[in-house]
């Protein structure tokens, strides 16, 4: 099993050291084989176009598993189907590269067949060359995509039927139905005739990558003599009677001298600029922590629940915000999973002056409750002597409990006189400040801010915190 | 630099980039979309890519290939979709390349449900493709540890040409904590067998395939010297309150939170007991636990997972019988309450 190649060429490696043996010089591919004669096509056109050093191949599993025997390039290889996908991340990765992928049948139209079809849609910017040799030549002549009708391969061993298999695919039409790729053509291995079509498609395929045109796409009719039980003559001989019956040649697609080159200059952010480009500056509010006044009983849990839109999450966010600047330890988690359907949410929110544990809140010490259905729900796990504030102008009931500091709240009412019924879990904010020790109404002013970033935001939510935060004061006195 | 609040999945790309990530591949799964919607908002600002794959085949093989190249590259999912992907962490493993994979764990098996499991930890600690790899992988308990671990992760995975996952759950995805974020990674060491498309880099290959039984045979030995030296020298764990603790619980990841509280109130009732956090779970503190389990004071241990009892395993593994190691975990999305966890840690602690 091995031909060697006439007339090396400097795409491919002086000696193939990688192969394994004695024989240092020549393919592992049987006499006849189409692999062995595609590579020599991509190997001189990689050297007449000068692209060898930037050329990365990324060989496919198949008989041509072992391409990287051969080529002078930067090697990698994937595993069964997934070329177009390690191609895709290495071609993104240095778009200056020459990208090509390599796939057999087997690889590209059946384990790989939604690698290739994503890879074309995307129009990434590689050359694809796809190997049809209607077969699998490398686990033993079993039966590929492109197997035809009445083939017999080791598992069609009665011939390839319509009912059972299905129709051979054709990819370069499916490819070519695709919007983005700039060029697909189907040519074959068969005479000296279609070997130098076969060689203009290779090197067309490759020049459109160094011209930045997008995705180009090669599909080779082409000889495997071993697994089809031929000899190299009958293989090219039932190419040009049979197979190409089956796979007409032609160009499917060629847009490229159309289309504009694409962009594809990197702009990769040198690490000191990082920060500033991800939000991570320091915040323009600085605390000086010395002026806040906090009981020194301070551990909070928290739980603030209704419907969604009613802000209950923010709510809880902002609460944690401010904790976290009154420098506190602080977490927040939302109801998760299926509680979140349906309407109404809810969220724990845990502030304390230790290292928080667990961030979920069962016994709650405050109950903030914006509808009737969370009031109802979470009224009895509120810890003795802990408080429910509940929005009085949406809930008609009334907590049973007398063992609790009862807060009702007209927020919804407070907001829509204020102008905008958004802002009533600010209110409530508010209120929270004005009643309890645990949040100082200095620090929340300084916050809000930067919540609010619009200004006419800002301006009706401060008023919605002031309102709160004056109803909080009174009923605490 | 900034102390934010922010979201466990947020912190992880945050932490990822400033860890130098520049490649994103990812396919939507909940609980793990937000880092891929974090993703698509920074790494572009970076100058990164982010793409969305196909599925998580794809996305793990674009790591495969960006990885390949020398650039720091990740990819999230949930359970579901890290089964997807262990073909390409046995080829990243044996092509010895670097890369990040967040696995947000949920229930399973199959579909399963959206909440938070510990499920996955056979199928990501034990490598869970084929051939005899192992996959460094590091368990965040805070929004800190997202960003914090995740650097860490793509550090080691560098340092010993490792694929390292970084494993978590729908829980501390979700949560919100203030995170310290670092400065980011200014110095990378120079990865010399990356294929970078110049003419120097054409003899490197990046394959896991050897033919020879030999020659794969010391390429597997090699594979197992670095697990050992990971073993040696990269072993993360927490202790609390374990100085005089007679009965040891020992969980990972959010458990570790709650058993956190529950310990602190089984002091309070005085109760001897302590936690062991594993903070990586491959290296895992094996030697840390067999010592502990030769110490006179320490009577038992117990595990305590989201899962049907797999970290248990290892934790019997290096206790190695020399005292009783109990179990107790829930399921299907289940997450104990404290009253919980204090009434079964009394439980099991009747085998002293
Ligand atoms: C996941 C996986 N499944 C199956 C195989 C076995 N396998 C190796 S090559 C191959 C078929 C290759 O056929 P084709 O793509 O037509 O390439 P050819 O050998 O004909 O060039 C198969 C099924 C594998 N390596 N990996
Ligand atoms: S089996 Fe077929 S495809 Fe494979 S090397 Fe031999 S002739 Fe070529």
């Amino acid at each position: 099993m091995s031909v060697k190649i006439l007339g090396k060429s400097k795409g491919f490696y002086d000696t193939y050291e990688r192969r394994p043996g004695n024989n240092k010089e020549q393919t592992h591919y049987c006499p006849g084989c189409g692999h062995g004669i595609l590579h020599k096509m991509i190997a001189e056109a990689l050297t007449d176009y000068e692209v060898a050093e930037n050329c990365i191949f990324v060989s496919p599993v198949g008989c041509s598993v072992f391409a990287y025997y051969y080529f002078n390039a930067g090697n990698i290889q994937s595993a069964h189907g997934r070329a177009p996908a390690v191609a895709t991340g290495v071609k993104r990765a240095l778009p200056e590269s020459v990208v090509i992928s390599y796939q057999g049948d087997g690889d590209l139209a059946a384990i790989g067949g939604n690698e290739i079809l994503h890879a074309a849609n995307r129009g990434e910017a590689m050359t694809v060359f796809f190997v049809n040799n209607a077969i699998y030549g490398m686990t033993g002549g079993q039966m590929a995509p492109t197997t035809l009708i009445g083939q017999k391969t080791t598992t069609t061993p009665y011939g390839r039927t319509l009912q059972n298999e299905g129709y051979p695919i054709r990819m370069a039409e499916i490819i070519a139905s695709l919007e983005s790729p700039v060029y697909v053509e189907r040519v074959m291995m068969a005479d000296v005739r279609s070997k130098n079509a076969a060689r203009k498609a290779v090197r067309r395929g490759i020049k459109n990558q160094i011209e930045k045109k997008g995705f180009s796409f090669i599909e080779v009719l082409s000889t495997c003599p071993t697994g089809w039980k031929m000899t190299a003559p009958q293989s090219e001989e039932w190419i040009k009677s049979t197979l190409v019956q089956n796979f007409p040649l032609g160009v499917y697609k060629d847009i490229a001298q159309q289309v504009e080159p694409l962009d594809m200059s990197q702009n990769l952010a040198t690490p000191a600029r990082v920060p500033k480009l991800i939000g991570l500056e320091q915040d323009k509010v600085m605390i000086d922590a010395a002026s806040i006044k906090l009981s020194e009983t301070i551990d909070q849990e928290i739980k603030i629940a209704g419907f969604g839109g009613q802000g209950v999450l923010s709510l809880g966010v902002w609460l944690s915000e401010i904790g976290m600047r009154e420098d506190l330890e602080v977490s927040w988690i939302p109801s998760y999973g299926p509680e979140m359907r349906g309407g109404t949410a809810n969220c724990h929110v845990k502030l304390s002056r230790e290292a928080i544990g667990s961030p979920l809140v069962t016994h709650p010490t405050v109950l903030v409750a914006m509808n009737r259905p969370s009031l109802e729900k979470f009224e009895d796990d509120v810890i003795e002597g802990g408080a429910i504030v509940w929005d009085s102008s949406l809930i008609d009931i009334e907590p049973k409990r007398d063992d609790i500091i009862r807060i009702p709240i007209p927020a919804t009412e407070i907001a829509k006189e204020l102008g905008n019924t958004k802002t009533s879990n600010v209110v409530i904010l508010g209120v929270l400040a004005g009643y309890s020790d645990f949040l100082d109404p200095i620090v929340v002013q300084q916050v809000l801010p930067l919540i609010f970033k619009k200004r006419h935001l800002l301006e009706i939510n401060l008023k919605a915190f002031q309102k709160g935060l004056e109803l909080g004061r009174q009923l605490s006195a | 630099m900034a102390k934010q609040f922010v979201k466990g999945n947020e912190a992880i790309v945050k932490g990822a980039i400033l860890a130098g990530c520049r490649a994103y591949y990812g396919y939507p799964i909940t609980p793990a979309s937000e880092i891929a919607h974090a993703a698509a908002q920074y790494m572009p600002l970076v100058g990164g890519t982010f793409l969305q794959a196909e599925s998580e085949i794809a996305a793990i093989n674009m790591v495969y290939g960006a990885a390949g190249t020398g650039t720091r590259a990740m990819t999230a999912s949930s359970s579901p979709g890290f089964s997807l992907k262990q073909e390409g962490m046995s080829y990243l493993a044996g092509a010895e390349l670097p890369c990040v994979v967040v696995d947000i764990t949920r229930g399973g098996p199959g579909l399963g449900n959206i909440a938070p499991e510990q499920s996955d930890y056979h199928q990501v600690v034990k490598g869970g493709g084929h051939g005899n790899y192992k996959n460094i992988v590091v368990a965040p308990n805070s929004a800190q540890e997202m960003c914090d671990l995740t650097m860490l992760a793509f550090d080691l995975a560098d340092k010993y040409r490792n694929p390292a996952v970084v494993l978590a759950d729908g829980f501390i995805g979700q949560m919100m904590e203030p995170v310290d974020f670092p400065e980011p990674v200014e110095e990378f060491a120079e990865k010399k067998w990356a294929i970078r498309g110049v003419d120097g880099d054409r003899m490197n290959l990046i394959s896991s395939i050897e033919l020879d039984p030999d020659d794969l045979e010391r390429h597997n030995q090699k594979l197992q010297r670095k697990y050992e030296i990971m073993e040696n020298s990269e072993t993360r764990f927490e202790e609390y309150r374990l100085d005089d603790a007679d009965f040891i619980v020992v969980g990972y990841g959010i458990v570790s939170r709650m058993v956190h509280t529950a310990v602190d109130q089984l002091r309070i009732e005085g109760v001897k007991v302590g936690m062991l956090r594993p903070i990586t779970l491959m290296p895992f503190p094996t030697k840390r636990i067999s010592e502990l389990a030769a110490m006179d004071h320490v009577k038992a241990f117990s595990v305590i997972e989201l899962s049907n009892g797999q970290m248990v395993d290892d934790v019997r593994l290096a206790v190695n019988g020399a005292k009783p190691v109990e179990f107790y975990g829930r399921m299907g999305g289940n997450v104990p309450s404290i009253k919980e966890l204090v009434r079964e840690i009394k439980r099991m602690m009747r085998v002293l």
